[in-house]
């Protein structure tokens, strides 16, 4: 790891401040995938700005139709909020679904959608719940927000301050997780929502969170797991390593598809 | 033997708990020296490559830098030496390549030390290293068995044809060939047994100090034996006299065999130290880890099994081909040979056992014991063959078992071991009632009304521990003598010190020895402490691996007690006025036999050491040593049973209940030895279901961290269920056999015949470790057609 300069700013202006003025610097949320990138050397910044003391970046909210969720709010927090328990329990179970109880003390929303780790459980579920993703300067519709593996519509020096989920009728997240890493090998996030019936995928492609069109058309037909069980999903694509080969990956994102049909109930 | 509080069978709480809990404990990188530097080793990022000239001018000119070295600057040190001959069936001894510390015109796997940089900070020396320049020109790696073998395979070695080391054998080939003649049946079993890496939590590290003062060299180290890595490192490395080199190996964050070996790191750091004259402290990174540490297990094997009519086992042969690395690691050679193949009789009566192992070159770490080392890959070959044959011939998994049971002792093996004492049956009996075995298709079908296949698995195996006598390993071609040594100091006013040559890093011995000299001397139990790890305080010992402590290390302090004893009779019968031969000694006391004249172990041992009033003759001081040399392995055995529940549709398997019988000879503490038998069940369960190493084709390690790489947790892991029957060994006098090792040898063929009991409804027939979800679904695809 580099030598870097630290900033511990207290509010969104000095924060963005820090960051301009730097040659080479980023933001560090709970530094779960920061870190380990920056040992690796595969990160050298120069200037490392905390987001940890800034006003304004944490809280959950019930807004009736919808749940707004402070960008450093922790996995833990989001899954031990009463709040989200009682709008959106299938949003408090993923997150209780994170890695391990080290990962979800540290790691926050912000920066798990900030990174974009095409195995990170979050895009699933902004997608399918169709969240806006809300920044120091705009609000982002999670459509427009994903841009593909580590890549999103962030700009360089832009701030995620928090993340707005509208409140769904029924939703769902089943997860086949890495046996290593607890990362997504295929998660599959189910909701019938403001956004219609919607299933959003993670884990299993290269490109990144992605919708089954052919699953939600025929959820809107019938939303039961029957009308899912039949539907193929191509390995085209998918993602290969030491846990699953591009095959057998599909195949369990149909698998988690049905079954997170089935817990919509 | 009184068995009171903390006497031999209590579960006393642990001695070194109280540091460990409380964060006092004292490891390697705990450790700095006035004037410390920080080293740091490059290691090499190709598998297989010749190196040229090697650029260092930019590193030495960073911030902070005092010195790099590199393999031409240590050429003329000697190479890292192995510890066992190893000859072929032809006689002609193994080929042992030279190992330099830092590689000098070629590496040979991706980890291999390549040079030092030496700096004022740990992350100046690193960012340094960044700097060097190495000319390389890569060359085709083989990283696998299969790819050494083939035709026209690039050498790790030129002087290692077909990259072979050696080709050995063990057991009657011809009488082997007679049984399968004369057989009813042959059933035959192809089995992989999957490398792993050991991942001990505490990483290793070295602090090496050199005084040009006295000329003595120290070396702090994350050794399971400190005394051998002073034989090795001194008398074959850096040709250091004993008494010039001292090693301390501290409290150790748990070895699992991947802290036997003498390695580079330690030459180098000593070396360096010399070299500069002050001291240099490593501390190995995880990712280095991965990379360096010796690697277990890697076997390939083809067996088959001799059965007549009524399923006894009348022969079996064995084709095992074993990955030994990039170099000779210290015991790489024995652990797939002597410590393998002569475990092919198992519990069983098959009376022609016949197994040759062929081992390899390979672009990959050194493999060398892994908790285990040789045992279980032999128990995993035997018991999914027996339970193969089961099927085979339509008979019972269990009664095929029984019905090949030694049940006279002793029992000289075919294969060169003889068993001195063992109750299979009573393990057999002991285990099937705990698992409730009988009751089992009843969970199978409640299972299934859930949609999952629920299966169970047995395996009953025995194992060698403690590796001896001496005379009998250096005959088949140690290098080393297999004893131990302990001495027993007892201190003028009646405390006592106890000196192990055994180590411990998580056994758990100053507590277990505690308990055997306060038992047997009658003194408080905190009133003994156990000293172990320093080659300047500890008689020659030989450390702590292959479950041996116990059985050999405790057996030379229970002599060197038993030495005390004799001589404070002689103390006592002078203050008693009574004769030696009169005098009784128990519960700390001295007494004239039958009557109430008696002298406390503390009035002896003052009066040994203020000797007024003294036997003439006799030498004053209370303190003893006894080397113990056994007759004999000890055997311990048992049977583990498993039972998994599996999804078909992601092919998920869950292990829902693991039950043991074990017997492991006399118990002195039976909290810790649960607790080795839960660690070594952890291990072996990690094994069947879990963990893999995995290299590309180019020698690179795919699996290099826990981001692929998947440890056991406790959340893998059921609740045990453990049971012991024990008998006493026979040859020592504590009856002592041995446990640290048991759970990674027994259970992990259970595990994989109950996924294969699971599956084969499904068509499934067979199931290579580890079970992984994937490779269990792609079995049911391929069932299914
Ligand atoms: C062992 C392990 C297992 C894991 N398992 C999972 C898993 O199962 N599922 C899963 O989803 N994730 C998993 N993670 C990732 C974890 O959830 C991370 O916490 C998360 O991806 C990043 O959040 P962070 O707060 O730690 O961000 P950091 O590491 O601090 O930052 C990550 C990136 O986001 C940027 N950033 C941070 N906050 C903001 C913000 N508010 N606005 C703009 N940019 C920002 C940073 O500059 C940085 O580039 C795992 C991580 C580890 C170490």
């Amino acid at each position: 790891m580099n030598d870097f300069t630290y900033h511990a700013p207290t509010s969104l202006d000095d924060a963005l401040a820090a960051l301009r003025g730097a040659e080479g610097g980023t933001l560090i949320a709970g530094g779960q995938s920061l870190l380990p990138i920056m040992k690796l050397n595969l990160a050298a910044p120069t200037d490392v700005v905390s987001l940890a003391g800034v006003a304004g970046l944490d809280g959950i909210s019930d807004d009736g139709d919808s749940v707004t969720v402070g960008a450093m709010c922790t996995h833990a927090q989001v899954a031990g909020s009463a709040t989200v328990q009682g709008r959106i329990p299938a949003l408090a179970a993923m997150a209780d679904g994170i890695g391990d109880a080290q990962v979800r003390n540290a790691g926050t929303i912000g920066g798990s959608l900030a990174h974009n780790d095409p195995a990170a459980d979050y895009p699933a579920a902004c997608v399918a719940l169709g969240a806006t993703i809300v920044t120091d300067r705009r609000e982002i519709a999670s459509d427009d927000y994903f841009q593909g593996m580590f890549m999103t519509a962030l700009e360089d020096d832009e701030i995620i301050t928090a993340v707005r989920f509208p409140v769904p009728a029924r939703a769902a997240y089943a997860k086949f997780a890495n046996p290593a890493s607890k990362y997504a090998v295929a998660g599959v996030m189910v909701a019938d929502g403001p956004a219609g019936v919607r299933v959003a995928v993670t884990g299993a492609s290269g490109d990144g969170v992605f919708r089954m069109a052919a699953m939600e058309d025929a959820l809107r037909g019938s939303f039961s797991a029957e009308a899912v069980a039949g539907i193929g999903v191509s390995s085209d694509g998918m993602l290969s390593d030491t846990a699953a080969g591009a095959e057998y990956r599909a195949h369990l994102v149909a698998v988690m598809a049905k079954r997170a049909v089935e817990a919509c109930g | 033997m009184s068995g009171n509080g903390t006497g031999i069978g209590a579960s006393v709480k642990r001695k070194e708990d109280a540091r460990f809990l409380t964060g006092r404990g004292r490891y390697t990188d705990d450790i700095n020296l006035p004037g410390q530097l920080y080293g740091y080793i490059l290691r090499s990022g190709m598998a297989h490559a010749k190196i040229g000239a090697v650029h260092t001018d930019a590193a030495r000119a960073a911030p902070g830098v005092h010195a790099v070295f590199t393999g031409k600057d240590m050429e003329g040190v000697g190479g890292i030496p192995t510890g066992w001959l190893i000859h072929s069936k032809d006689g002609s001894p193994m080929v042992e390549p030279g190992h330099p510390a830092l590689a000098i015109d070629k590496v040979r796997y991706v980890g291999d030390c390549v040079a030092i940089v030496v700096a004022e900070t740990a992350e100046q020396a690193r960012s340094a290293a960044n700097l060097i320049d190495v000319e390389r020109e890569e060359l085709q790696a083989v990283a696998s068995i299969e790819a050494a073998e083939a035709d026209g395979a690039p050498l790790v070695f030129d002087e290692a044809p077909g990259n072979v080391c050696y080709d050995w054998e063990v057991g009657d080939r011809a009488a082997t060939d007679a049984a399968f003649d004369a057989a009813d049946h042959v059933v035959s079993i192809d089995v992989v047994n999957n490398r792993l890496i050991p991942n001990a939590i505490e990483p290793r590290a070295a602090i090496a100090n050199y005084d040009p003062a006295t000329g003595d060299y120290t070396l702090y180290t994350t050794s399971q034996n400190p005394h051998l890595v002073r034989l090795l490192l001194g008398a074959f490395v850096l040709g250091l006299p004993e008494h010039k080199l001292r090693i301390v190996a501290p409290d150790v964050g748990g070895g699992f065999g991947s802290k036997i070996p003498h390695y580079a790191e330690e030459a180098i750091l000593t070396w360096t130290a010399g070299q500069l004259g002050r001291p240099v402290k490593w501390t190995c990174e995880r990712l280095d880890a991965f990379k360096s540490d010796t690697h277990g297990r890697d076997h390939i094997s083809t067996a088959k099994l001799a059965l007549d009519a009524d399923g006894h086992f009348l022969g079996l042969h064995v084709t095992t081909k074993a990955n030994l690395g990039a170099y000779l690691s210290t015991f790489a050679t024995c652990v797939p040979t002597y410590l393998y193949g002569i475990l092919f009789a198992g519990p069983y009566t098959t009376p022609a056992v016949y197994c040759e192992v062929k081992s390899f070159f390979t672009n990959t770490v050194p493999v060398d014991a892994l908790r285990g080392a040789g045992r279980p890959e032999a128990t995993y070959l035997l018991e999914r063959l027996v339970d193969k044959a089961a099927v085979e011939l339509g008979m019972d998994r269990v009664e095929i078992r029984r019905k090949n049971f030694i049940r006279e002792f002793p029992y000289q093996t075919p294969v060169a071991l003889q068993y001195d004492h063992g109750d299979y049956d009573a393990t057999l009996d002991l285990a099937l009632k705990a698992a409730d075995w009988a009751g089992f298709e009843g969970r199978r079908a409640e299972a299934a009304a859930r949609g999952k296949r629920r299966g169970i698995g047995i395996s009953t195996f025995i194992e060698a521990c403690g590796i001896a006598p001496s005379a009998v390993v250096g005959s088949l071609g140690a290098r080393a003598g297999l004893y131990e040594s302990g001495s027993v100091r007892v201190h003028p006013t009646g405390s006592v010190s106890v000196f192990t040559g055994t180590h411990s890093h998580g056994q758990g011995h100053e507590t277990t020895f505690a308990q055997i000299v306060s038992d047997m001397l009658g003194v408080d139990f905190d009133a003994v402490d156990v000293v172990h790890g320093d080659s300047a305080k500890i008689p020659f010992g030989m450390g702590t691996y292959g479950s041996r402590s116990l059985a050999v290390g405790g057996t030379a302090i229970y002599l060197a007690v038993e030495k005390v004893i004799e001589k404070g009779k002689k103390i006592a019968a002078h203050l008693l006025e009574a004769s030696a031969e009169d005098i009784e000694f128990e519960n700390g006391s001295f007494t004239v036999a039958g009557t109430d004249r008696s002298k406390t172990l503390g009035e002896v041992a003052l009066t040994a050491y203020v000797p007024h009033n003294y036997p003439e003759g006799l030498e004053p001081g209370l303190e003893e040593t006894a080397f113990y040399d056994p007759l004999n392995f000890t055997f311990p055995a048992g049977t583990h049973i498993a039972e998994v529940e599996v999804d078909p549709e992601t092919g998920e398997v869950e292990l829902v209940a693991v039950t043991g019988a074990d017997d492991v000879g006399r118990i002195i503490n039976p909290m810790i030895v649960d607790g080795q038998l839960h660690g070594g069940l952890a291990h072996g369960i990690g094994q069947a279901l879990l963990e893999e190493c995995v290299y590309q084709d180019d020698g690179q390690l795919e699996t290099g961290s826990y981001m692929n790489y998947t440890m056991p947790r406790a959340a893998d892991l059921p609740s045990f269920n453990i049971n012991h029957n024990t008998t006493l060994c026979t040859h020592n006098p504590l009856g002592a056999k041995g446990v640290g090792e048991v759970g990674s040898i027994g259970v992990p063929p259970a595990v994989i015949n109950a996924v294969i009991d699971a599956l084969r409804p499904l068509g499934v027939n067979d199931m290579s470790m580890p079970a992984t979800s994937q490779r269990v679904w792609q079995a049911i695809q391929r069932a299914n057609g």
